[in-house]
């Protein structure tokens, strides 16, 4: 069945069918090498591909994904008339639009002026302290952040009340400042990250270029805007192209470990809440993948139409 | 005349030149306060954890500490270490990032070197597979369905098996092995009668080194750092990873006055059990910390890699 597959997909043009099966058999042990990941792939992510099937149907375990019987649009339209619809919607493009925006903007900020310094010692002391917490896990994140915003006995607490005299609000327990605590813990884990393919751009800039300019009277200031951002304009399109791909897929494994009764109405997403539809309360399975699938099809919509924008303002686009 | 507009002419350039060079002090001014800023806002945090990782329980949570230890002691991490669950999922993380990675790092060499082949017939289609599952999956529940039908639900395989490859990486070492083996090196050994296999393992294998480095420890970091899919494939106590427990103490605080070991007074547990989730932070980022200065070059390496594709 896989030689099918190949002789389907890579017909060439010029050559005989016979050549052709000749080029596949003396190709056998590349195809035997790819054999293990490509059952890896059918099996793990294909399958499941079929296994969305069920958002359409009404799944019960006993019936199984195929005998199952169909209920068409049922589960989507739940959804869609759910009073929680519209609040999910917004909380999962508010937190990752604004997220886009604020770590692609801190990101060149950080690679820029890392590409100014021309100490080598200082900038690879920056570098380090800065891309250090990005692997670090979003468990322990999320836990040094209950730690030191702890109004008690964090220090966040304890330099509030010497600055104001008075006990501190509980920042994560604020549904008005979940949005911010997200976003912002997230640039502070992956801002230096996130610079360093800024930073690679950056490093590919004619030095020439710079003296030229320098020669023609251009302060540094103006060298950034001429010349730095240009140069990175290119790489800045194709990652938010890239990135508008995981616009409604917001880290849920971070928002799970933020959630807390008192900021659910703001920190309630559409990926939390197919985990907790799914798999969590009542395990309604064929609701949870309606609403999953929901969530992917307008990631894909979003990732071909940012495309289509991208190539139509300049030809930066990725297929 | 002429002379003097020239003087003119040479006056203003010189004090435009001035005015640059003012510019561009207050301009380097601003991107050094800037920098020293993001190190300050990144780097305390971590010095704080460390520092009240090495304090008294009383210390901590009478918010003493800062930037140094108090009362300099060990109690946090003895608590640590006398706790069963976090030991036990210590060793348990160990053991998935060890093997996880292993199998992971042996199935995406075993496609990343066939699919750079640009003489392999359907290379094209197949490599077409895989970049599709970047953009389109089957989602949380469906992929749930698929392991319980599989019956992996609460067994070590759950953790490893569904995420053995990840596509991105693989294609990291495509583009890698694409552009350092030269095309001429494999004809040269089929002449002399070197099949594919042995190439792969003769040659490929040991020239892809910097980038193996790479993977392998993108794949280590992220098997050490995983709790998803552990909190929804697992449920047996004695599989939970570290970050399971970490997410239990931390986050959910659910630490039982019996987990620390035996103090008499409640304020003192309070104390201690604030404490110890400090230590444990430490104790849990410190494999990644141990590698992290020899590696971030490597790091860097496969961002870049990754970005000629991308």
């Amino acid at each position: 069945m896989q030689s099918k597959e190949i002789s389907l997909s890579a017909m060439p043009k010029r050559r005989s069918y016979k050549n052709w099966g000749k080029q596949i058999v003396n190709h056998w042990q590349l195809y035997l090498l790819l054999l293990p990941p490509l059952i890896y792939l059918i099996i793990f992510k294909y399958i499941p591909m079929f296994g969305l099937q069920i958002a359409f149907k009404d799944y019960s375990p006993n019936l199984g994904i195929w005998n199952s019987p169909w209920v068409g649009m049922k589960n989507l339209v739940r959804f869609l008339n759910n009073y929680q619809f519209w609040r999910l919607l917004k909380n999962t493009l508010t937190v990752s639009v604004y997220s886009l925006i604020c770590s692609t903007l801190t990101a060149i900020l950080l690679a820029i002026c890392l590409n100014c310094i021309r100490s080598k010692a200082r900038k690879k002391l920056v570098q380090t302290v800065t891309y250090l917490p990005h692997f670090i896990s979003v468990v322990v994140i999320v836990g040094m952040m209950n730690q030191i915003f702890n109004p008690l006995m964090g220090t966040y607490g304890v330099i509030y009340k010497h600055l104001f005299g008075t006990e501190a609000p509980n920042i994560m327990g604020d549904p008005d400042a979940f949005y911010h605590v997200y976003v912002w813990s997230g640039i502070w884990q992956n801002v230096g990250w996130n610079s360093i393919i800024y930073i690679a751009a950056l490093s590919a800039v004619d030095t020439e270029l710079y003296d030229a300019a320098r020669v023609d009277g251009a302060s540094r200031v103006r060298m950034v805007w001429m010349i730095d951002l240009p140069t990175i304009l290119p790489t800045i399109v194709v990652l938010l192209i890239l990135n508008s791909g995981h616009i409604m897929s917001v880290g849920y494994e971070k928002t799970l470990l933020m959630q807390n009764s008192f900021n659910i109405q703001k920190s309630e997403m559409i990926p939390t809440y197919v985990y907790k539809q799914g798999l969590q309360n009542n395990g309604d399975y064929s609701y949870a993948t309606a609403v999953g699938m929901f969530d992917s099809v307008i990631n894909f919509i979003l990732i071909v139409c940012v495309n289509k924008i991208a190539n139509k303002l300049g030809d930066n686009s990725l297929w | 005349m002429v002379r003097s507009e020239k003087k003119i002419f040479k006056n203003a350039k010189h004090k435009k030149k001035m005015n640059d060079a003012f510019e561009d002090r207050v301009f380097y001014t601003v991107i050094n306060l800037m920098l020293v800023f993001a190190v300050i806002i990144i780097g305390i945090p971590l010095i704080y954890v460390v520092a009240a990782s090495f304090s008294s329980p009383n210390a901590v949570i009478s918010g003493k500490v800062l930037l140094w230890p108090v009362e300099f002691n060990l109690e946090g991490y003895k608590a640590v270490f006398q706790h069963k669950l976090i030991v036990r999922s210590y060793l348990n993380s160990l053991f998935y990032m060890v093997v996880g990675t292993f199998i992971n790092v042996v199935l995406t060499l075993c496609a990343a070197y066939p699919l750079s082949r640009k003489d392999l017939p359907g290379g094209k289609g197949i490599m077409l597979l895989f970049t599709f599952t970047m953009i389109f999956t089957g989602g949380l529940i469906p992929t749930y369905l698929l392991v319980s039908n599989l019956h992996m639900l609460d067994t070590v395989w759950a953790i490893i098996i569904p995420n053995a490859i990840s596509v991105y990486n693989m294609i990291v070492v495509c583009t890698f092995i694409k552009s350092n083996i030269p095309r001429e090196l494999m004809e040269a050994a089929q002449v002399d009668g070197c099949g594919d296999f042995k190439f792969f393992t003769k040659f490929v294998i040991p020239l892809s080194k910097p980038v193996i480095a790479v993977i392998t420890l993108y794949y280590a970091i992220s098997y050490w750092n995983m709790y998803f899919h552990a909190l929804i494939y697992l449920r047996n106590e004695n599989l939970y990873p570290l970050q399971i427990v970490l997410k239990d103490i931390l986050v959910s605080n659910k630490i039982s006055a019996n987990m620390v070991y035996d103090s008499e007074l409640a304020a003192a547990k309070e104390g201690l059990s604030e404490l110890l989730k400090y230590s444990l932070i430490i104790v849990s980022v410190v494999p990644v910390l141990i590698i992290y200065p020899f590696v971030q070059k490597y790091f860097v390496q496969g961002v870049m890699i990754g970005s000629i594709k991308g």
